[in-house]
């Protein structure tokens, strides 16, 4: 009844070679990357890694998620077990875990019994789910039902072991069977339970049996580990640990030299930090199971792409390392480990990818670093693009509008220049508000709200420039960048400090992207001010609007998940109707786009259903009579949204149109 | 063998206004585009480029500030990109013009290579004449082909070209011998965009200028000697300002009847 450490150390030496040359393959394969700083703030990345890696923050949000949990902490026990185990192995008789003092042994001993029984039921319970409901239709592999049953054998196998031990034991010190197992249930229950049941006479084949079973799927789970998407167990640790800190609704920016490459065009482009995030997918599928593209039948899956991006590296690294040619091309290959270009093309940069990861993938970066490829180094884009990157470096507007247009919509207000001696806001209108007829309805009520309170703002009037949001997502680096070091320029020159915005995507980029360019400016959403300025008293609320009836609110991704404002816009809503709006399914961090960021907005929607729609459709389940929005681009795929599904008796509204019609009508 | 492509700095039309007192454009401050029919040519010319591998020259007459409408040309992949900048050649007419362009091709047939087309767009966005093609055309002795539509077939080993001409209505197919002039217009093509790199590379040139010490032209044919024609006035059209009719938002229905009952009076909705 003993391990025979000759049989079993060798093939222990030959299992862990197996594991450490894998480990090294894929993650020598790291070192590829481009270099990125991801050491600073070592404490709040320690504080992460324990909240995401060990706490599984964002794992136990979803149905399920608690299952993982069990197996990830059942492991941690484990890991002790296996070591007695692997020790024993090696060396029969001189490390067991029995040896300990008593008050030590009995607590582990029961923790880890109690730990191998959850794990074996939340194996079985993933592994029914997966039959009966898996994650995503594609999600039942071999793969995943082979590491479930490994799992499930390796526990089953150490019951039989801890089980033989407990039986032998009692036999052979010969007391009292009842009174043994009562006393054993207090250390082992679950073992004890098993010892119960076993023939005598078989104790020894039983136990030999077990030990084998156990040691080798444990080697076989050793060599599978790092050679599979199971990897994650040793990389979704460190991935959390070195994740982006700054909320991820920003670019880097590019350096434009005669040499220079530009975005990602082959695998080794990415940073390590990228390459790593391949590493830790565990192809759970809640990135998919959110991303409007993938909703929506588009070609673009955030699972599949780091899943590619991963292939690619394992196929091209031994080239790229020699410094070769690859040969498998990163885009538009066709196959397995090439990310096609309508995926590309399909991403709005909603974020919701990167809120869903419980490992805190990077997924929508990696696309505008492809997008960033296709438009500046190859010059290959859909064509509708070709209009809208010229028009935004020619007339500094996606429309092509001519830039003295750009008063027009206050031509019959009166309306002062910004000022830097006597204005405190510069109103950055923005695009859609000084061009589109539909938004300039907003900007009207806005600057009406805005001379009601008594605010002192001015506008940059033909001065204005576009932001550049759009060409910057489209990976427009190039003409993004121009526009950004213009628009800084007249920020500085003309005194800028404080900006509203009534664009969420003016609002990021203002604020966010040309921190980039050292401008820090005060900007806030209009939805941030009107709600302060009813609190400070200077719009007084002193009667609601019926007008809008029941409204529910739709979230902007770039208000919400890229910069966290939640709250304000449904108070301006609720100060000015008197009543909360009712909420969609998918509401705040979860909100599902309307379908028109990442410059979607000027691109054509040939496959699958409409984003929009799909969106629209959600909010009319609330039965609103008007659907709230904070975003000119929002609000035009509503309204062209509502048309479609001729629900011609619901309205769409900004909040600034909802706050002036229970003011100033 | 070379195709030489003229393009031409024009002022962004859309943002062009007129000096009521002086009746001359207000050009302060007005950003200048490439002339959207010669970007065209230009794509024509770099297609031809990829498929022969055959060289292509840009050419452009102008002041010294169109030097960025050529630096456009070579980061899309012009091999040669001359500016003919002289203050002789200032205030020149089509003719004038025309000659100019024409002694710039010839010296790029002796000395760089033999020119088999010369590519211009169907007219310009400023002048809107149409004639400088054509012009280059007979002071070269070239074949023109103008409002080019598409290039049915371009045999260089023969020396043959076959064109689609649109017409008012109608298209025409026309066969001529090389070398020819093509005057473009915008259904040939969708212009490619820049790449990074060579709009970086593009910005680090130093465009060639050839003034006329280099062309050597009689100086009673180009520039404003050379012009028998000149502008004597430039103005807009009196128009009558719009009004604003109802509130279309607010009342889309009843704003609809108003606009049709202000047509039907100006007897402008035959019913």
């Amino acid at each position: 009844m003993t391990p025979t450490p000759s049989i079993f150390a060798p093939l222990l030496i030959a299992s862990l070679a197996v594991f450490a040359w894998g480990c090294w393959k894929r993650l020598s394969l790291i070192s590829l990357g481009q270099p990125e700083n991801r050491s600073d703030n070592i404490g709040t990345r320690f504080g992460d890694m324990l909240r995401y890696a060990f706490c599984q923050k964002r794992v136990v949000a979803k149905p399920f998620g608690f299952n993982h949990f069990i197996i990830f902490w059942s492991f941690l026990i484990l890991i002790i077990a296996n070591t007695e185990f692997i020790l024993n192995g090696l060396f029969p008789h001189t490390v067991k875990l029995v040896k300990l003092p008593f008050e030590l042994y009995v607590p582990l001993a029961f923790m880890i019994d109690i730990a191998s029984l959850l794990a074996l039921i939340a194996v079985t319970v993933a592994a029914v789910r997966r039959i009966f409901s898996p994650p995503y239709p594609e999600a039942r592999t071999l793969e995943a039902f082979f590491i479930l049953g490994l799992i499930a054998t390796l526990m089953l196998a150490s019951f039989g072991l801890n089980a033989t031990e407990l039986a032998a034991y009692m036999f052979k010190s010969g007391a009292d069977p009842a009174s043994f197992i009562t006393t054993a249930q207090r250390i082992m229950p679950i073992s004890a339970q098993v010892a119960w049941v076993l023939p005598q006479m078989y104790l020894g084949a039983i136990h030999t049996a077990a030990w084998w079973a156990h040691a080798l799927a444990l080697m076989a789970f050793i060599c599978y580990l790092p050679n599979s998407k199971h990897m994650h167990i040793l990389t979704a640790i460190p991935n959390c640990f070195f994740h982006r800190l700054e909320k991820p609704n920003t670019q880097p920016r590019e350096k434009f030299a005669v040499g220079n490459t530009f975005g990602v065009g082959t695998v080794d482009r990415y940073s390590w930090k990228d390459l790593l995030d391949s590493f830790s997918c565990t192809e759970c599928g809640r990135c998919q199971n959110v991303c409007p593209a993938s909703i929506t039948g588009k070609p673009l899956n955030p699972r599949a792409l780091i899943h590619d991006i991963k292939v690619n590296l394992l196929e091209n690294g031994a080239a790229l390392k020699k410094g070769g040619t690859v040969q498998t091309p990163l885009i538009g290959g066709g196959g397995e480990g090439s990310v096609s270009e309508d995926s590309i093309w399909s991403c709005t940069t909603c974020g919701a990818c990167m809120e869903a990861c419980p490992v805190l993938i990077e997924q929508m970066p990696k696309i505008i670093q492809l997008r960033r490829h296709l438009v500046e180094s190859e010059a290959k884009f859909p064509e509708e693009l070709l209009n809208l990157f010229e028009n935004m470096e020619g007339r500094s507007n996606p429309w092509g509008i001519a830039p003295s247009e750009r008063t027009k919509w206050c031509s019959q207000l009166d309306i002062k220049p910004f000022d830097k001696n006597t204005t405190e806001y510069l109103f950055f209108v923005g695009c859609a508000g000084s061009f589109d007829s539909r938004n300039k309805h907003v900007s009207i009520a806005m600057s009406q709200l805005l001379d009601k309170a008594g605010v002192s703002w001015g506008i940059l009037g033909k001065d204005e420039k576009c932001c550049g949001d759009s060409v910057r997502r489209l990976g427009n680096e190039y003409v993004f960048d121009k526009m950004a070091r213009e628009n800084v320029a007249t920020f500085i020159e003309r005194g800028v400090k404080k900006v509203i915005t009534q664009c969420p995507h003016c609002f990021t980029t203002l604020k966010n992207d040309y921190q980039q360019y050292g401008l820090e400016l005060e900007v806030i959403h209009h939805s941030e001010l009107l709600r302060n300025l009813v609190q400070d008293g200077r719009l007084v609320m002193d009667k609601t609007t019926g007008e809008m009836g029941t409204t529910v609110f739709h979230d902007s991704c770039y208000l919400g998940r890229h910069n966290d404002i939640y709250d304000a816009p449904r108070a301006v809503i609720e100060m000015a109707t008197g009543q909360a709006p009712s909420e969609m399914e998918r509401n705040r961090n979860n909100a599902f786009c309307c379908g028109a960021g990442g410059g979607r907005m000027w691109m054509e929607e040939h496959v699958g259903e409409r984003i929009n729609l799909t969106r629209v459709n959600e909010a009319l389940t609330q039965k609103p009579d008007t659907i709230c929005v904070a975003c000119p681009y929002c609000l035009t795929m509503f309204e062209d949204g509502l048309k479609d599904v001729k629900a011609d008796n619901v309205k769409v509204r900004d909040v600034a149109e909802v706050m002036a019609e229970a003011l100033l009508r | 063998m070379l195709i030489v492509v003229c393009i031409k700095q024009v002022p962004d039309t859309t943002q062009v206004q007129i000096d009521p007192v002086t009746n001359t454009l207000v050009r302060d401050g007005i950003p200048f585009i490439v002339n959207p029919y010669d970007t065209h040519a230009l794509e024509e010319a770099l297609r031809l480029k990829d498929r022969f591998g055959c060289k292509v020259a840009a050419i452009s007459m102008g002041p010294p500030n169109a030097e960025g409408t050529l630096k456009k040309a070579l980061a899309l992949g012009v091999d040669y990109a001359i500016l003919l900048s002289d203050r002789v050649f200032g205030g020149a007419d089509t003719l004038a013009t025309s000659n100019v362009l024409a002694a710039a091709i010839a010296k790029l047939h002796t000395e760089v290579d033999e020119v088999v087309l010369v590519l211009c767009g169907k007219q310009t966005i400023d002048g809107d004449t149409a004639q400088v093609g054509p012009g280059i055309a007979s002071r070269l002795d070239y074949r023109q082909l103008t409002l080019v539509d598409k290039i049915v077939n371009l045999d260089l080993p023969a020396k043959k070209i076959r064109v689609s001409r649109k017409l008012e209505g109608r298209h025409e197919i026309v066969d001529a011998p090389l070398p020819a002039m093509l005057t473009v217009v915008r259904e040939l093509n969708r212009p490619r965009y820049p790449r990074v790199q060579m709009r970086l590379a593009a910005a680090d040139t130093v465009v060639e200028v050839w003034n006329n010490q280099i062309l050597q032209l009689d100086e009673q044919k180009i520039g404003l000697k050379g012009s028998p024609t000149w502008v004597s006035k430039i103005f807009s059209p009196e128009r009558d300002k719009g009004e604003i009719l109802g509130d279309g938002y607010a009342d889309p229905a009843g704003t609809a009847a108003l606009l049709i009952d202000k047509l039907m009076a100006k007897d402008m909705l035959p019913l």
